[in-house]
C-alpha cells in the first residue's frame, strides 16, 4: 500500500515538513523535522532507484487521473539516480546545519530557514520526479522562491544584493521555460513528457516548435549558469550561509541540468536537438569557454568560496560537454558527473562551512596555517579538491575518463586535449588553498583555533569519503549512468 | 495586401504579447532602480499570462460551463495554468519587494549603481 504511493511521498514528506517546521518553532525541534524528512527522502528515493533498475521505469499516476490529462509521476533511470543526488545531498547537509546555522544567525527565526529549506528539497526533488511539463515550472518556482529566501540568509549585506540578481535572472529563465511550454501546448495539446514526445515526432518541424526549442533551451541554460548566462551564481553561492552553499552548489544547477538533458533527448529527440538545430555545436563551444574562462578566474579569487562558485561554473561547463556529445559514453560521463561533482563540491563547500565556523571569514589570507590547527577540515577540503583536477583513485577522475572517451568516440580529439588542459587550471587553484592552508604560519593568536565540532566534520567527510569510494569503486554510480544514456539515445533516435 | 493586413490585424493580441515581453524585458535590464525592475519583471510576466489565454480562445466559445444550448467551449486549461502562474508571479513580486526593502535598510539606497559602488569601497 505504501510502496505503491512512495513517489507520491517522495515528495509529500518534506512538503509537509515544512508547515511542520513553522509549527514547531523551536529551533532544534524545527531542525529534528528538517532531519527525519529528508532522511525519509532519501530511503524513498534508495527505494525507488532499486525498483526501478529491478523492474524498470515507473509510471504514478497522481490521485488516480491516468496521463496525458491526469499528472504523471515517471521515474526511469535517469531521474531515480537524479533523485538519489538531491536526497542524498540533503540527507548529509542537514545534520551539518544545526551548527552551522545556529551560529550564523544566532537564535533568531531559526525554525522559518528549515521551513525554507524543507521547501527547497521538494522543489528540486518535485522537478526530477515529474513527468508533466507545467508541474515541473511549479516545482521550479517552489525551489527557485525558497532558494532566493536561503541566500538571502547570508549574514553579508551583499547576501540580499546576490538573492535580488539571482531572483530577477532566475524568474526570466522560468518565464522563458514557461513561453516555451506554451508554445508546446499550442502545437501539441499536451503537456505530458511522454505524450509531447510523441506528438513532436509525429509531425513536420515548424515554427512554433522551433520557437519553443529555443526558449526552452535559453530558460534552462540561465537556471544551470551555463557560461555566459551564469552572474547570478558567483555572488549566490559566495554570500550564501555555508551550508546553503553546499547545499544549492550540491543539487540546484544538476537538476536544471537534468531537466535539459530530459527536454534535449526524451521530449525534442535528437534528430531536433542536434540535428536541425545546430546545438550540440553552441553547446560545445560555450561549454570549452566555460571551462576555460571560469577555471581562470577562479585562480585570482581570494575569498575561497567564490573560487568554488567560479570553479563550480566551469564544472558545468564539463556536464554540458558531455551532453554535447550526444553518444553513450559522453552522456554517461555528463550523468556520472552530476553525481561526481555534487559529492565533491558540495564537501568542499561543507569543509568551508567548517572553516568559517572557527573562523568567521574564508578570505585566502585568514586560511593561514589551518592546515594545522584544523588538519580533518583542511584534508576534506584538498581531498576535494583532488577530486575537481581529476585525479585517479578520486569521482573526479572517472567522469572525465568518460568525457576523454566520449570526445576520442566522437572524433573530436582536440576537445580531450582541452578537458586535459582545463584540468590543470584546477591544479592551481586548489594548490593556492594547500599552499595558504600548509606553508604558511599559522595565526599568532590561535585561541578559538580548534578542529570543528564532530557534526559538523561527520557530514564533509560523509561526502568527501563517498567521492572517493565512487572514484574507486563505480559499479552503482557509472552502471545506473550508463543505463540511464543508453535508454535516452535509444527513445532519442 | 488586405489579406496580410487582416491577418496582422487578426493576431492582434500576440501583437500585444510580443510588445508587453520586449517593453519588459527592457525594463528589467536598462533600469537602475530596483523596484522598476520588479515592475519589469511582472510586465514580462504579464505577457505570458495573454499568450496562454490567447492559445485557450475558440472562435465563437464561450466560458467552460456545461449550459443547455451551447456547443462550443474555450479550452480551459490554459486558464487554470495561467492561475498557477499568476500566483507565481505573485509570490515572486512580494519576495523581491521584502528584497528591496531589506536592501534599502542595508544600502539606504535602491539604486542599483550606487549599491555596487558602496560595495567597492572596502
Amino acid at each position: 500500500m505504501i510502496i505503491e504511493h512512495l513517489p507520491a511521498l517522495q515528495i509529500v514528506i518534506p512538503l509537509i515538513g515544512a508547515p511542520a517546521c513553522m509549527l514547531v518553532r523551536y529551533r532544534d525541534s524545527a531542525w529534528a523535522v528538517a532531519l527525519v524528512a529528508s532522511w525519509i527522502a532519501l530511503a524513498i528515493s534508495w527505494i525507488l532507484l532499486q525498483e526501478v533498475l529491478a523492474t524498470g521505469p515507473i509510471s504514478y499516476h497522481l490521485g488516480g487521473w491516468a496521463p496525458p490529462i491526469g499528472i504523471e509521476y515517471r521515474i526511469d533511470y535517469l531521474n531515480a539516480f537524479v533523485l538519489l543526488i538531491v536526497s542524498g545531498i540533503g540527507a548529509v547537509v542537514t545534520p551539518f546545519a544545526r551548527e552551522s546555522v545556529r551560529q550564523e544567525f544566532g537564535m533568531r527565526r531559526i525554525y522559518m530557514f528549515y521551513a525554507a529549506y524543507l521547501l527547497c528539497l521538494t522543489g528540486l526533488l518535485g522537478i526530477a520526479i515529474t513527468g508533466d511539463a507545467f508541474n515541473l515550472f511549479v516545482f521550479l518556482e517552489i525551489s527557485s522562491l525558497s532558494s532566493y529566501i536561503l541566500i538571502a540568509m547570508g549574514n553579508d549585506r551583499r547576501a540580499l544584493t546576490a538573492s535580488y540578481q539571482y531572483l530577477v535572472m532566475g524568474t526570466i529563465g522560468a518565464t522563458f521555460y514557461v513561453i516555451g511550454i506554451g508554445l508546446l501546448y499550442a502545437d501539441t495539446g499536451t503537456l505530458n513528457m511522454a505524450d509531447l514526445a510523441q506528438r513532436i515526432a509525429a509531425e513536420p518541424m515548424n515554427r512554433t516548435i522551433g520557437a519553443a526549442f529555443g526558449f526552452i533551451v535559453v530558460g534552462l541554460s540561465l537556471k544551470l549558469a551555463l557560461f555566459p548566462l551564469h552572474l547570478w551564481l558567483p555572488n549566490a553561492y559566495t554570500y550564501a550561509p555555508s551550508m546553503v552553499s553546499a547545499f544549492l552548489a550540491a543539487t540546484a544547477t544538476k537538476v536544471a541540468v537534468y531537466v535539459l538533458i530530459r527536454f534535449l533527448f526524451t521530449i525534442f529527440k535528437l534528430n531536433l536537438s542536434f540535428g536541425i538545430v545546430p546545438l550540440a555545436d553552441v553547446l560545445l563551444v560555450l561549454a570549452v569557454a566555460a571551462m576555460f574562462a571560469a577555471s581562470t578566474v577562479a585562480i585570482f579569487q581570494n575569498n575561497i568560496k567564490r573560487m568554488l562558485a567560479y570553479s563550480s561554473l566551469a564544472q558545468i561547463g564539463y556536464m554540458i560537454l558531455g551532453v554535447s556529445f550526444a553518444n553513450v559514453s559522453g552522456l554517461t560521463a555528463g550523468i556520472v558527473h552530476l553525481f561526481n561533482h555534487a559529492l565533491t563540491k558540495g564537501g568542499m563547500f561543507l569543509a568551508l562551512g567548517c572553516a568559517m565556523y572557527r573562523l568567521g571569514s574564508v578570505h585566502i589570507r585568514d586560511l593561514a596555517g589551518i592546515g594545522r590547527v584544523m588538519p580533518w577540515t583542511t584534508a576534506a577540503f584538498v581531498a576535494g579538491g583532488l577530486g575537481l583536477i581529476g585525479v585517479p583513485l578520486t569521482a573526479g577522475f572517472i567522469s572525465k575518463w568518460y568525457l576523454v572517451l566520449g570526445a576520442i568516440e566522437r572524433g573530436w580529439w582536440p576537445v580531450a586535449v582541452l578537458v586535459v588542459l582545463s584540468s590543470l587550471l584546477a591544479v592551481v587553484y586548489v594548490w593556492r588553498v594547500i599552499e595558504a592552508a600548509y606553508f604558511q604560519p599559522a595565526p599568532t593568536n590561535p585561541v578559538r583555533m580548534v578542529e570543528a565540532p564532530l557534526s559538523m566534520l561527520l557530514p564533509t567527510w560523509a561526502l568527501i569519503g563517498a567521492s572517493i569510494y565512487f572514484g574507486l569503486d563505480t559499479r552503482l554510480t557509472v552502471d545506473i549512468a550508463q543505463k540511464a544514456a543508453a535508454a535516452l539515445l535509444t527513445a532519442a533516435s | 495586401m488586405s489579406g496580410f493586413i487582416d491577418e496582422a490585424l487578426g493576431l492582434y493580441n500576440y501583437w500585444i504579447v510580443v510588445f508587453l515581453m520586449m517593453a519588459g524585458f527592457y525594463i528589467v535590464v536598462a533600469h537602475d532602480n530596483l523596484i522598476k525592475k520588479i515592475v519589469g519583471l511582472n510586465i514580462f510576466q504579464a505577457s505570458v499570462f495573454v499568450l496562454y489565454i490567447s492559445f485557450g480562445k475558440i472562435t465563437g466559445g464561450t466560458a467552460p460551463i456545461i449550459a443547455e444550448g451551447i456547443k462550443i467551449y474555450s479550452n480551459p486549461l490554459p486558464h487554470v495554468l495561467i492561475l498557477t502562474a499568476i500566483v507565481v508571479g505573485v509570490a515572486t513580486t512580494a519576495l523581491g519587494l521584502a528584497l528591496v526593502v531589506r536592501i534599502n535598510d542595508a544600502y539606504g539606497t535602491i539604486e542599483d549603481n550606487e549599491i555596487h559602488s558602496q560595495d567597492e569601497e572596502p
